[in-house]
C-alpha cells in the first residue's frame, strides 16, 4: 500500500498545527499534503491533490466543512480508473443538531478538542478503511457511491444544512429589478433558478433576471415539492423538466420543455430520476 | 359554548370544592349551637335546619361563584385567569350572595321540613325576609374568607411564575454568552497551546478565567466600571485573538474620564461577538473590530464596529437573533426609552457594521 495522504482544513491555525502534530504522532506514515484555512481552498486543493483523507472542519469561512464535502461530491471525476473519492472525518466543536446526523450516516467525526485517544480510534478506522479499499475494489461498493450516499442523507437531516430556520413563508410572486424597473415575476413561470456570485439568476421562458438573493436564502421560500434542488447551484421547477440523460460519471443532463437550455443534475440529487 | 380550558387541574378544582363544604358544614354547626342557646329552641332540629341551609346557600353561593367567573372572565387569556382563581370580583358577588342565599334557604329549609317530617309553615313576608337577610351574614364572611385565602394562593403563584421567568431569563443569557462552540473551540486551543507554548497558554487560560467570572455577573444583572467592561471586552477579543490569529485585529478606546461609569455588565459582549460571527468569520481574510466609548450632551455613546461583511438588507435595524434583543431588553428594563441601539452600514469606505448604543451619563 503507498503512503497515505491527507487533507486538513481548519481555519484557526493553533487547531491545524495540532491536528496535524498529532496525526504525525499517531499515523507517522500519513502525508499531509495540503492544510487550508477556508472552504473553498479545500475544494480546489482535493480536487488538485486527490488525497486519501479529509479532515474537515464544519465551520469555516467561505464554504463550511459541508458545503465543501458536498461540492467535492459533486464535481469529483467519477470515470472508471479516477482515483477514489476521499474518505471524509468532520471536525466540530459543537453542532447539536449534526451530531446525530454524522452519526446516522456513518460518517466519522471528531469533536473540538481532540483527544489523542479519539483521534487513534479514527485512524484505527481509517487504516482499516484504506487496506479493505486496496485488498478489493470488487467487494467494496465505489468510494464515491459510498460518500454520495452518506452526504445525502446528511443534506437531509434536520438542521444540518440550514441550522435552526425558521420556516419561511413561500413566495408566491419575486420582485425583480431591471433599472428603475420591478418586475413581479409570478413564481410558477419559473424555469430554474442558478446560483451566480452573490446573484441568483431567475430564468423564465420569456427572459431571465438576476435577483440579490442567495439560493440559501431563497431555497426555504420555495415549495420544495415543485421546485427541485438538483445541483448546490441549481433549482428547477419539477414539471419545467422534459426529461433526464445520465451519464458514466452518476451526472443527469436535463432538458427542459419549451426552453433550449440544458441543466446539469449533480450525482447528490440522481435519487430524483430514478424511472419508476 | 365552547369548552373553557381548566384553569387548574380537574382533582384541584374537586378538593377545593369539597373543602369549601366541610368548612360550610362546620359553620351550619357554630351557627346551630348558638342558636340552640336561645330559650325554647331544641338542638337537634336545630342542628338539622340550619346544616341543610347552610349547605343549600353553599352550593348555590359557590356554584354561582364559579359560574359567574366563567362568565365575567371568558375572554381573558388563561394566565389571567388562573391569576384570579375564579373570583369574579366584588360587583358579580353581591348578585349571587343575596340570589344564592334565597335560593339556598329556600332549598335547604324545604330539605329539613321533609327530612324532620314537619310541615312546611308559611311565614310573612317581613320574617322571611329577616331570616334571609340574616342567614346571608355567614356567607359573606365565609365567601370573604374563601377568597382571601385564594387571592394569597394566586399571588403567591403569580410571584413563583415571575421567580421562573426571571431565571429562566438569566440561564438564556449565560447561554448566549457562553456559546457552547466558542467555548469549546476555546479549549481546543488552549489544549494545543499547553503543549507548544506553555506562558501563552497560561496567559489564555487567565483571559477565559476573567471571562468567565464576568459571564457569571451579567447573568446576576449587575453594574460594573465602564473599565472593567472595556477589560473583559478585551479579554474575549484576547481569546478570539488566538483563534483566528492575523484573521482578527481590534481596536478599543476608552477616554479617561469615562473609565467610572456604571454600566451593565457585558452588555457589549453580544454585539463584539455578533461583529466577529457575522462580519469578520465568513471572511476568508477577516479583519477589525473596533470597540469605543465618548459622550455626546448628556449621552453615553458606545459603539462597535467591525469591517466585515456587514448588514444583510432585511436585518438592518430590526434586532436579529437572541443577541441583539437581549441587548435591547437589559437597555429597556434599567433605562427604559432613554437608551437606544441602532445597528446601520458603516459610513465609511471600509464597510461593515456599526452598532451604536446610547444612554443616559
Amino acid at each position: 500500500m503507498i503512503a497515505a495522504t491527507a487533507l486538513i482544513a481548519e481555519d484557526e491555525p493553533l487547531l491545524a498545527a495540532s491536528l496535524q502534530a498529532e496525526l504525525a504522532r499517531l499515523w507517522p506514515a500519513l502525508r499531509i499534503v495540503a492544510s487550508v484555512n477556508h472552504g473553498q481552498a479545500a475544494v480546489e486543493q482535493a480536487l488538485a491533490l486527490q488525497p486519501h483523507l479529509l479532515f474537515l472542519d464544519i465551520r469555516m469561512p467561505g464554504l463550511s466543512g459541508l458545503e465543501a464535502a458536498q461540492a467535492l461530491a459533486e464535481d469529483w471525476p467519477g470515470e472508471p480508473g479516477s482515483a477514489p473519492f476521499p474518505l471524509i472525518v468532520f471536525v466540530t466543536a459543537y453542532d447539536q443538531y449534526a451530531l446525530r446526523a454524522f452519526d446516522h450516516a456513518a460518517v466519522d467525526y471528531l469533536l473540538k478538542p481532540v483527544q489523542s485517544e479519539r483521534l487513534a480510534q479514527t485512524c484505527a478506522r481509517l487504516q482499516a478503511a484504506l487496506r479493505q479499499r486496496d485488498q478489493g475494489p470488487v467487494a467494496a461498493p465505489p468510494a464515491l457511491q459510498v460518500a454520495v450516499e452518506q452526504l445525502r442523507q446528511l443534506l437531509h437531516s434536520p438542521g444540518v444544512s440550514a441550522p435552526a430556520a425558521p420556516p419561511a413563508e413561500r413566495l408566491q410572486v419575486i420582485p425583480a429589478a431591471v433599472g428603475a424597473t420591478v418586475f413581479m415575476v409570478p413564481v410558477d413561470t419559473v424555469l430554474y433558478f442558478e446560483a451566480a456570485d452573490k446573484y441568483v439568476r431567475m430564468v423564465t421562458p420569456e427572459r431571465e433576471h438576476l435577483i440579490r438573493s442567495s439560493l440559501r436564502e431563497l431555497l426555504p421560500q420555495l415549495d420544495p415539492q415543485r421546485f427541485w434542488q438538483i445541483h448546490r447551484g441549481t433549482v428547477v421547477r419539477a414539471d419545467a423538466i422534459a426529461s433526464a440523460l445520465r451519464d458514466e460519471s452518476g451526472k443527469h443532463t436535463l432538458t427542459l420543455a419549451g426552453h433550449p437550455d440544458r441543466l446539469v443534475a449533480s450525482r447528490l440529487y440522481a435519487h430524483r430520476f430514478k424511472a419508476m | 359554548m365552547t369548552t373553557l380550558p381548566a384553569l387548574q387541574p380537574r382533582s384541584q378544582q374537586l378538593k377545593r370544592f369539597g373543602q369549601h363544604g366541610l368548612h360550610t358544614l362546620g359553620i351550619g354547626i357554630v351557627v346551630a349551637s348558638c342558636l340552640a342557646l336561645l330559650p325554647g329552641r331544641r338542638f337537634v332540629p336545630t342542628l338539622v335546619y340550619s346544616v341543610c341551609i347552610a349547605l343549600g346557600c353553599w352550593l348555590f353561593i359557590d356554584c354561582g361563584r364559579m359560574l359567574a367567573a366563567r362568565w365575567a372572565q371568558r375572554n381573558e387569556p388563561p394566565e389571567v385567569r388562573r391569576a384570579r382563581s375564579e373570583w369574579p370580583g366584588w360587583g358579580w358577588m353581591s348578585a349571587v350572595l343575596p340570589l344564592g342565599t334565597l335560593a339556598g334557604y329556600s332549598l335547604g329549609n324545604e330539605f329539613a321540613n321533609r327530612l324532620l317530617g314537619e310541615a312546611a309553615s308559611p311565614a310573612d313576608l317581613p320574617s322571611f325576609t329577616a331570616i334571609v337577610v340574616l342567614s346571608m351574614i355567614p356567607g359573606i364572611a365565609a365567601t370573604y374568607f374563601f377568597s382571601s385565602r385564594a387571592h394569597l394562593a394566586a399571588s403567591r403563584a403569580q410571584t413563583e411564575h415571575a421567580e421562573r421567568l426571571a431565571a429562566e431569563q438569566r440561564l438564556k443569557l449565560l447561554a448566549s454568552q457562553l456559546e457552547p462552540h466558542m467555548l469549546f473551540n476555546t479549549l481546543a486551543n488552549l489544549r494545543a497551546l499547553i503543549g507548544v507554548d506553555p506562558p501563552r497558554a497560561q496567559a489564555m487560560l487567565d483571559h477565559l478565567i476573567l471571562f468567565l467570572r464576568a459571564t457569571l455577573d451579567a447573568s446576576r444583572a449587575s453594574l460594573h466600571p465602564l473599565a472593567s467592561e472595556f477589560a473583559r471586552l478585551a479579554d474575549y477579543l484576547e481569546l478570539m485573538q488566538v483563534r483566528m490569529g492575523a484573521r482578527l485585529q481590534t481596536r478599543l478606546t476608552l477616554p479617561d474620564e469615562l473609565a467610572t461609569r456604571p454600566v451593565p455588565t457585558l452588555l457589549l459582549q453580544p454585539l463584539v461577538e455578533n461583529a466577529i460571527k457575522h462580519g469578520l468569520e465568513p471572511h476568508v481574510r477577516g479583519g477589525r473590530v473596533e470597540v469605543s466609548a465618548g459622550s455626546e450632551g448628556t449621552q453615553l455613546v458606545l459603539r462597535v464596529r467591525d469591517t466585515g461583511t456587514g448588514l444583510a438588507p432585511a436585518a438592518s435595524d430590526q434586532g436579529t437573533g437572541f443577541g441583539l434583543e437581549q441587548v435591547r431588553e437589559r437597555l429597556a428594563a434599567l433605562y427604559g426609552p432613554a437608551a437606544s441601539l441602532e445597528l446601520a452600514p458603516a459610513p465609511d469606505a471600509e464597510g461593515g457594521t456599526l452598532a451604536t448604543l446610547r444612554m443616559p451619563l
